[in-house]
């Protein structure tokens, strides 16, 4: 029989429609990777292990049925032809036909159904978890709160602008990273409390098989018990805004004994926190305070009159930077300036005589800008680098 | 076909068309609030509970927790006493909340409550809720907010965690002047 | 009594004629898809590489919202009102809709309402930012100032689609031929009666909706509001209400388009007629009870999702049903592949892959991975676009020598048909890979795992935009300089009333009732 370019073409259309099969065989046997780029992921927890396999289940049966119906299709597209003389015949309906293919694809899902039911029960079973953290989605941050230990923070994308609008090269995580991830220990039932300050937020890990809405005025639950260290990237799914694209979720799942060390740290830093957070100065006591820590530090370099040394030393009256921003005046005092002679003080004052030396500065020698900054406000901006 | 025929269907196309309309507005969301109370799904405690429960029953603890979340621009400092107490059903159990209007304005705020698991809501009573009421504070005023409450001894034996959520709404420009009884 | 049409635009502004009403439906929905794919471009152009090249984030989520709303409630369902409207009359003997005067006054608030719609982009704040499907609190509390004009526009296109199913179902109850039992009627008829039901039943609530939601924004009730003792989720229950038989509306009647198509071009009659009248029967019955498996993440207890999950899985088999039958009816048939057949035979393909994506959508927990990603998106695009437009397409290349009294070009059809079958595939297939790959929905950028997917995906739509315009060419072409062609009976496998009057179809129609054997 001579080749038929149609009969050709259509052979290869039918390729073309099982190459997905290929594809997904490949996918399936690199389980899961932060790169790969065609199948859902494996995961590293039970619940997304389950519902992978589920997905590639219907995704085969779906996969077979096409198959089947597809090339009975194409195989009558092929023979049934007017232009191959093909007469046509005349049935137009068939009871028991109609009956079969009612009655074989409803048996089919209720196959179907088992394993989904079984899933979703297990999805729904947040009992006696080890560890509670509440997720509160804000535009267009999240906050997470260690319930119980009051350790709680922002996570906010660490992405710069500049990335973002194409004028720096954009990095492996791009608007994948966060400033302070959640940490999690391994192999610990963590149940997850997730709420809205403002609008509908969701909260979505791929890789645990979590994804739940966060709704203002309500609480949902979920859970996770990841069985692998790692950092795992997540995003927020329920549109909220304009920077929807630009909240996204890390969690750096820990050994215990490393979680229990973090978590004891950041409480610490916390009670640091409030302790210095309690105590507000008043203006007159930060001026004083400050007068002696910087006679005592600074007066030998910028001199007790403020004006340094010209080309040395930088003038503190009048200076641009303490009259400038209240950060740059924190940042180069907290951390010094590389290639000078000016020192990291943040390691060596108190956040008190830091708090009190700076407020100094901004308002001696007529600089007057009235600001006051505050012990606490200097531990935010360390605790925030 | 008669012009009276299709009079008829469409007279009656636009009754239904009006009938599911008056549905949506005035059926759906009082159904819907119904369906919460009765079920507990959506994790909606009702109002003051004023039944009788009891005694105690003393072979079951419940770990009840407390969240709080501030709502958009509400600025108050707001935060549970105690993070989780636990619990003998049937056992009434006062805790306070901490709130502070942090702000220089005299605010009034509404607290809605939440609960999870959701086949839990309907077996945390509460007796006495600062939720029942706005809660005005002056600027700068500070107060304990009291809640009493009681585990249904009929709670589902799977339950052992209830979290109770509140999230604090400014409700100045709705209340200013006029404080409402809630439920 | 019957003339011809008046002269100037007077005949289309105070038309009563079916016909009329159609052309300017089917040319007003062809306008909003262009508008459509016009701001679909614009997606597909800033997400072509990663970074914001283009537009700002807060602009494209006002091109997300608007291409879904003009999209659904300007290009589809208009489209499928207007071949209704040329169509019904016709295939039932009937000499015009049962309410004239009231077909006009639907297809004239349309503009009107579009142009208020399309005016938000213009206003202050932008236009509505919040998705088609506007949740609260997004759409109430945080919405910009032109909401109110969108709950406006909503309104009018409500109104319009609900006297539209009156006049639908007024038409087929009371107009038939003498002879024309229901059961004698063609699908199309059957799919658009039954659409037309669903349409009375829903639209009203999405009018209730967008009421509440006024009320909200604008009067201080609570509906949605936790604060006053709502709850925005009710807002989704009552969306979704209208919300999934909404997509049912879209596709039924493209079904009865392909039950008209294959049949012809098969030369044999469609196989499993009663089934398919009490399949698409069934599929809207269960349109009403699955609305929350839009919702499998929103905190529903188990018992609900297991109930929504066996619910929508269900639907499966009236809808299979109907792709058994359509495959029976070509089965040892004599087929041609012309144009028509061409499109009808690719949306039995695609609308089935799309079926089974949305089979895979309807296991809640797998659901939990797919819920808000691409893998949604591509799942309705198979069914909306490859289902519903293709099949608005070939419905136009099937009954355009009819309305016309000219011939398309059978090679220029089928250039066109390649085009948009291929660009189509490459558009949407990879956004499958993106979903899996964990890529969520109405995102303006993204992180770079999901480059390579998205850049091809751009392309295939550059090209499958491009595809568009030639078959507006094609369309023009054929009515200024197609080859004329005056045979009642356009295709030889053709069969149903419409086939039984002249080409082009005179003005009016069936002014005596034909006899139905």
């Amino acid at each position: 029989m001579r080749p038929n370019v149609k009969q050709l073409f259509l052979r290869a259309l039918a390729l073309f429609m099982l190459s997905p099969l290929a594809f997904a065989a490949q996918a399936e046997a690199e389980g899961s990777s932060w790169l790969k780029g065609l199948n859902m992921t494996q995961g590293v927890t039970e619940v997304s292990r389950q519902i992978y396999d589920l997905h590639m289940l219907i995704f085969w049966v779906c996969v077979v049925i096409g198959v089947i119906v597809f090339a009975v299709m194409f195989y009558s597209m092929i023979v049934h032809r007017k232009s191959k003389g093909y007469k046509a015949a005349n049935f137009h309906e068939s009871t028991s036909v109609e009956i079969a293919w009612t009655v074989v694809p409803a048996l089919i899902l209720i196959v179907m159904a088992i394993p989904a039911t079984s899933a979703l029960i297990n999805l729904y079973d947040t009992s006696e978890a080890e560890l509670d953290i509440k997720v509160t989605g804000y535009q267009w941050k999240w906050q997470y709160e260690y319930l119980g230990e009051d350790v709680q923070f922002m996570s906010e994308i660490a992405t710069p602008e500049a990335e973002i609008y194409n004028q720096e090269d954009k990095g492996e995580f791009y608007l994948a990273q966060v400033n302070n991830p959640l940490v999690i220990p391994v192999d610990t039932k963590v149940r997850f409390l997730i709420t809205a300050k403002d609008v509908i937020h969701s909260w979505w890990m791929t890789d645990f098989g979590v994804k739940k809405d966060a709704i203002p005025g309500f609480i949902n639950e979920t859970w996770a018990k990841v069985e692998k260290t790692g950092v795992y990237r997540g995003y927020c799914t329920e549109l909220c805004g304009q920077g929807h694209a630009f909240m996204p979720i890390v969690v750096n799942v820990v050994e215990k004994d490393e979680y229990a060390q973090w978590i004891a740290d950041k409480k610490q830093a916390a009670a640091a926190m409030r302790e210095l957070a309690s105590k507000e100065f008043t203006m007159d006591e930060l001026m004083e305070r400050g007068e002696a820590v910087y006679n005592q530090s600074c007066a030998s370099c910028h001199q007790a009159n403020g004006e340094g040394i010209p080309g040395v030393f930088p003038a503190m009256k009048g200076g641009a930077i303490t009259t400038g921003p209240v950060e740059g005046h924190l940042d180069i005092v907290v951390n010094g300036k590389g290639g000078t002679a000016m020192q990291a003080f943040g390691a060596q004052l108190s956040e008190v005589d830091l708090a009190a030396v700076i407020t100094y500065e901004r308002n001696a020698w007529g600089n007057n800008l009235g600001d006051v900054v505050q012990p606490v406000d200097v531990l935010t901006f360390k605790q925030g680098q | 076909m008669t012009m009276s025929s299709i009079r008829k269907t469409y007279i009656k196309s636009i009754g239904g068309a009006i009938v599911m309309f008056a549905f949506a507005i005035f059926v759906m969301p009082p159904l819907y609030d119904l369906f919460c109370e009765v079920t507990g799904i959506g994790g909606k405690t009702s109002g003051r509970y004023e039944a009788d429960i009891a005694g105690v029953d003393e072979s079951r603890t419940v770990r009840v927790q407390f969240v709080a979340t501030n709502n958009a621009e509400m600025d108050w400092d707001f935060k549970p006493t105690v993070f989780e107490v636990k619990v003998h059903p049937g056992q009434p159990t006062p805790v306070t909340f901490y709130a502070k209007n942090t702000t220089d304005r005299d605010m009034v705020a509404q607290a809605i409550p939440n609960v999870v698991p959701n086949n839990a809501a309907q077996y945390f009573h509460k007796t006495e809720c600062f939720c029942f009421n706005q809660q005005p504070l002056t600027a700068g005023e500070e107060a304990e907010l009291p809640l009493v409450f009681i585990v249904d001894k009929d709670l589902p034996r799977t339950v052992n965690t209830i979290t109770l959520s509140y999230t604090l709404f400014d409700v100045t420009d709705r209340f200013a002047g006029k404080v409402v009884q809630l439920n | 009594m019957a003339h011809g049409p008046s002269k100037g635009i007077g005949r289309w502004l105070f038309t009563t004629n079916h016909k009329d009403i159609g052309t300017m439906y089917l040319w007003f929905s062809f306008a909003m898809f262009l508008l459509g794919g016009f701001f679909a471009m614009v997606i597909r152009a800033e997400l072509f590489q990663p970074g914001m090249q283009i537009i700002r984030p807060e602009f494209f989520n006002q091109m997300t919202t608007m291409h879904g709303l003009v999209m659904v409630f300007g290009a589809i369902m208009p489209a499928f009102v207007g071949l209704a409207n040329w169509m019904i009359p016709l295939q039932i003997g009937a000499p015009d809709m049962a309410l004239p005067r009231m077909n006009n006054l639907s297809f004239w608030i349309l503009p009107f309402a579009f142009a208020i719609l399309a005016s938000t982009l213009f206003m202050e704040g932008g236009a509505p930012n919040f998705g088609w499907t506007f949740y609260a609190p997004l759409s109430t509390t945080y919405a910009p100032p032109s909401v109110n004009y969108f709950i406006f526009g909503v309104h009018i296109m409500g109104a319009s689609s609900i006297m539209g199913s009156i006049n639908i179902v007024a038409t087929v109850l009371n107009m038939r031929a003498p002879g024309m039992t229901l059961m004698k009627m063609p699908l199309f008829v059957w799919t658009w009666l039954i659409t037309a039901f669903l349409l009375i039943a829903v639209m009203p609530v999405l009018a209730g909706a967008v009421t509440m939601m006024l009320m909200d924004i604008n009067f201080g009730t609570s509906f949605f509001d936790a604060a006053g003792g709502g709850d925005p989720v009710l807002f989704q229950h009552v969306f979704w209400f209208f919300g999934h038989p909404e997509v049912y509306i879209i596709i039924l009647p493209a079904f009865g388009v392909i039950s008209a198509i294959i049949p012809t071009f098969s030369r044999k009659p469609l196989f499993g007629y009663s089934s398919m009248v009490y399949a698409t029967a069934a599929i809207a019955f269960l349109s009403f009870i699955v609305w929350a498996h839009h919702m499998f993440t929103v905190g529903m207890p188990l018992t609900g999702e297991l109930y929504f999950m066996y619910a929508t899985m269900l639907i499966a088999v009236p809808t299979g049903v109907k792709v058994f039958n359509w495959i029976s009816t070509m089965f040892q048939g004599a087929m041609t592949f012309e144009t028509p057949m061409l499109f009808s035979i690719a949306f039995v393909i695609l609308f089935t892959i799309g079926g089974f994506t949305g089979l895979m959508l309807s296991i809640a927990p797998s659901d939990i991975q797919y819920h808000d990603t691409y893998f949604v998106v591509a799942h309705f695009h198979y069914v909306m676009v490859a289902g519903a437009v293709f099949s608005g397409t070939a419905a136009v290349y099937y009954w355009l020598p009819k309305w016309c009294g000219k011939m398309y070009n059978e090679t220029m059809g089928k250039l066109q048909f390649w085009i948009a079958f291929i660009a189509f595939n490459i558009t949407f297939f990879p956004q499958h890979f993106l979903g899996l790959a964990g890529m969520p929905r109405r995102y303006a950028d993204y992180s770079l795992q999901f480059a390579d997917w998205n850049m091809v995906s751009s392309i295939g739509a550059f090209v499958y935009g491009a595809a568009q315009l030639l078959f507006l060419y094609n369309v023009i072409h054929t009515i200024v300089a197609g080859k004329p062609v005056s045979e009642p009976k356009t295709w030889e496998g053709a069969e149903g009333l419409e086939w039984t009057v002249a080409t082009p179809a005179p003005y009016h129609t069936f002014s005596t009732p034909p006899e139905v054997k």
